[in-house]
């Protein structure tokens, strides 16, 4: 069951992202364009997508667990620390030169483009460089 | 460049509705936080951040979510003029930054945001407005896209 939901779930993010328009690079950059012919369409993705999550994370809080699981799997880090900063600064550096967060990029791949796979590509690259780096073993 | 059409404010407003609705559900059914990079990095083998096999089947319903809206609501003109050499160095700085940063603008944006997270609501800004700056640089101060 918790299965189907998170296919489920896949399935109402993706078709939000085609939508939204979320998934195209050129609306994204124009969204982030704010000096030039700005586009607002992604703030109202945003405000969108900010209602029904809030309310969930609301009504959350009254149960003590999921519906389907045994627990709530949120993050433990507190802290706003320089990795957390350093992380988003880096990523939003690539965000802005593409157009693509991972949730669009993967979406995206529906196209078969070859952009579009070569930008997945690369974003694994990245996360195994990080894993290189920092997660040895245990 | 040409400019893209302008899309009327409620495609993007219903699409964001079906991401949160997504997110929320995710997290009132099945517990976890719908964050597409931690759940790509865990499904590849390459972080433990959350399960493999929910992360596996969420990822793939988000180009099969976008098929089925492609075709039944809304076709995309979806365009990138990003060339090789960005395409690469951006995805590599995705990769390795929602890494360091533990989310993107899905785990961060949408899931921190919802739940007031202090961590979430400072990667948000510092995300967005690095976006921001690098786009402005390469438009405005290096002279075109993509170049």
């Amino acid at each position: 069951m918790m299965r189907v939901c998170a296919l489920l779930c896949g399935l109402l993010f993706g078709a939000g992202l085609a939508v939204s328009d979320m998934i195209n690079p050129a609306r994204v950059l124009a969204f982030l364009d704010v000096a030039g012919q700005w586009d607002p369409s992604l703030a109202f993705v945003m405000a969108g997508a900010l209602l029904p999550s809030s309310v969930a994370y609301a009504l959350s809080r009254r149960r003590a667990r999921p519906l389907l699981a045994d627990a709530f799997h949120g993050p433990s880090a507190r802290r706003i620390d320089a990795r957390l900063l350093a992380g988003a600064a880096l990523f939003g550096i690539g965000w802005g030169l593409v157009g693509l967060c991972p949730g669009p990029a993967v979406a995206a791949l529906v196209t078969l483009c070859p952009a579009f796979l070569a930008f997945a590509a690369a974003m694994l690259a990245g996360m195994a460089l990080y894993r290189l780096q920092h997660d040895r073993a245990p | 460049m040409n400019a893209l059409p302008v899309l009327p404010w409620t495609w993007p407003a219903a699409g964001g509705l079906l991401i949160g609705l997504a997110a929320g559900l995710y997290w009132l059914l099945d517990g976890r936080v719908a964050g597409v990079s931690g759940m790509a990095a865990s499904a590849a083998g390459l972080a433990h951040a959350a399960p493999r096999d929910l992360s596996a089947l969420f990822l793939l319903g988000l180009p099969a979510g976008a098929w089925l809206a492609q075709h039944w609501l809304r076709a995309p003109d979806l365009r990138v003029t990003a060339s090789w050499t960005l395409l690469a160095a951006g995805g590599l700085l995705v990769g390795y930054g929602t890494r360091l940063g533990s989310g993107c603008t899905s785990g961060h944006g949408v899931c921190g945001l919802a739940r007031l997270s202090p961590r979430s609501i400072a990667a948000t800004a510092v995300f967005m407005a690095a976006a921001a700056a690098t786009v402005y640089v390469q438009r405005h101060l290096a002279g075109g896209p993509a170049s």
